[in-house]
């Protein structure tokens, strides 16, 4: 690619031939993934091993690979009523085709209130405060300063409820792996120390503790995020074919009584050029 | 869902008297739907009135037309139709080649994205120069955000030279509608503004002033610019699909060294 910064000279440099650090296919021959043969190289690896070297070009422990597994099997969840689910399984029951209703539930996974948004936000709120407290900043002034900018600190708190029951289980398995000792995952139960003591009481929910967990691991924000992609995948299927399997239209099926509508009145339609222009 | 309802300011329904799952009327903001605006009002009215509590007056309608006509088609060099076409060739899903516009044309280069940051800019800045003159070379990165780092004002073509013909053209037409103050305001600094973001203005910078003046929120403005925009995806995708992906560039490439 061309370093020059921007107008039509940077288009037409960068027009025609494209060249790519990341690979290519050689149509009945090889594949090039990341500089590695993907048939012969790389073809022992394990799918999220593979996955997040993609990512990061960086290879990981077994134990590291084995935390990443269990960071979205843990969070898979075949419930309708989860809205990314509804949405794989609402396109079950309207007898779309499965790769849509799943494209788009993992698509509306990157949420504001759960998913991508909270998610990156987290890793962030980890990063920037570890460096302010390194620069001997104070860890209550991080996480007052958080919820005056944002009235809510990415990773803690719940939109159902205060407390994650996946937390337990993925400390449990970090103690196993001996993946809990990192700073980033001191720093998020010292956040939640902090947090504990004020009118809040917000409880470290599954996505500051995987984004600690991951932090310690090494990603940065943006290969977190990419991993995360399919975090709710393995939950999204069971909702699709459940739905699928229903006699069609049966799924949250709601009625005109169904609509509490707090408009205006009923009024009479007018041609509004004629009254208005 | 016999108890938990939906809520809405939109839409009611009356149910046909032998189901309670059919609508024998459904009223927008009040007026019946099929009743009385089927035959008389306009799809642009329809469409205003689905994000405003009140219809359009015949100026605002107009306003959304023309601009609605000129966000149509971004044509085939456009990424997002770019992305439509790409599931076109290959037979791919109707819905997928508009879920491919929409997800490319979401975007800060001449998205939705860029159109909501310009319509924050509309909301704060208005017709203050100044504050205009700060915003725009301004590109911080916002902490934490699933979107990435500005790399040019929005609202501006990074990749621009002087004010596109039909930029001009554009932004000429739907001032003269005189619906709110930015498109006039901004036709007459279109100088000192493009000097501050150091650029040429865009298409999306004219539709985010024009949303402003239809009195769209960033958000409402967002979607309806990716909304608006997918016609020309959707004719252009299904085009390619009988000329096929061996007349449609594939490209070459060369690997350079991993680093």
């Amino acid at each position: 690619m061309s370093a020059s910064t921007r107008g039509p000279e940077l288009l037409q440099a960068n027009a025609g031939t494209l060249k790519s650090r990341m690979g290519t296919f050689f149509p009945g021959s090889h594949v090039i993934f990341r500089g590695h043969d993907l048939h012969t190289d790389l073809k022992d690896m394990d799918w999220v091993e593979l996955y997040v070297f993609g990512i990061t070009n960086r290879r990981f422990t077994k134990e590291q690979l084995r935390l990443m597994h269990s960071i979205w099997t843990y969070t898979s969840y075949p419930d309708v009523r989860l809205w990314n689910n509804r949405v794989a399984a609402l396109a079950g029951s309207s007898r779309s085709t499965g790769n849509l209703g799943i494209a788009a539930a993992l698509a509306v996974s990157e949420a504001s209130i759960y998913g991508r948004g909270i998610d990156m936000r987290a890793i962030d709120f980890l990063i920037r405060t570890r460096r302010q407290v390194d620069e001997g900043g104070d860890l209550s002034a991080c996480v007052r300063e958080e919820l005056d900018t944002h009235r809510s600190i990415g990773g803690y708190g719940r939109p159902l409820v205060n407390g994650d029951e996946r937390n337990q289980h993925m400390l449990a398995l970090a103690r196993e792996l001996n993946l809990d000792k990192g700073s980033y995952l001191r720093l998020a139960f010292a956040v939640e120390e902090s947090l504990s003591a004020g009118r809040l009481r917000m409880k470290m929910n599954y996505a500051g503790l995987a984004a600690a967990l991951m932090a310690d691991i090494g990603f940065s924000p943006r290969e977190y995020y990419l991993f995360l992609f399919p975090a709710f995948l393995a939950g999204m299927q069971p909702c699709f074919i459940e739905a699928a399997d229903r006699p069609e239209g049966t799924l949250y099926p709601v009625s005109c009584a169904d609509i509490l509508y707090e408009g205006k009145s009923k009024r009479t339609w007018l041609k509004q050029a004629a009254i208005k222009g | 869902m016999s108890k938990e309802k939906i809520h809405t300011r939109i839409w009611r329904e009356e149910p046909e008297p032998d189901n309670p799952f059919a609508a024998r009327a459904a009223y927008c903001r009040g007026y019946d739907v099929y009743g009385e605006m089927l035959g008389n009002a306009r799809w642009v009215e329809m469409l205003y009135l689905l994000f405003q509590n009140e219809a359009p007056t015949a100026a605002q309608a107009d306003l959304l037309e023309a601009l609605a006509l000129a966000l149509a088609n971004p044509g085939p060099r456009d990424a997002s139709v770019h992305a439509a076409m790409c599931g076109g060739i290959t037979g791919s899903t109707a819905a997928s080649l508009l879920m491919a516009a929409l997800a490319v044309g979401a975007g800060q280069l001449a998205g939705g994205r860029e159109v909501f940051l310009a319509m924050q800019g509309w909301a704060e800045c208005g017709d203050d120069l100044n504050s205009w003159r700060k915003r725009l070379c301004q590109l911080e990165a916002v902490p934490g955000s699933i979107w990435p780092a500005l790399e040019h004002a929005p609202g501006f073509d990074p990749h621009g030279v002087s004010t596109a013909t039909a930029v001009k053209q554009t932004l000429s037409c739907l001032a003269s509608y005189r619906v709110g103050q930015y498109l006039s305001w901004l036709q007459q600094n279109l100088p000192d503004m493009e000097a501050a973001a150091a650029c040429p203005l865009a298409l999306s910078g004219v539709a985010a002033a024009a949303f402003s003046d239809l009195g769209f929120s960033p958000e409402q403005g967002e979607m309806l610019h990716l909304l608006l925009r997918l016609p020309g995806a959707a004719a252009h995708a299904l085009e390619q699909r009988p000329i096929g992906y061996k007349n449609f560039p594939f490209g070459t490439l060369e690997l350079e060294q991993p680093i």
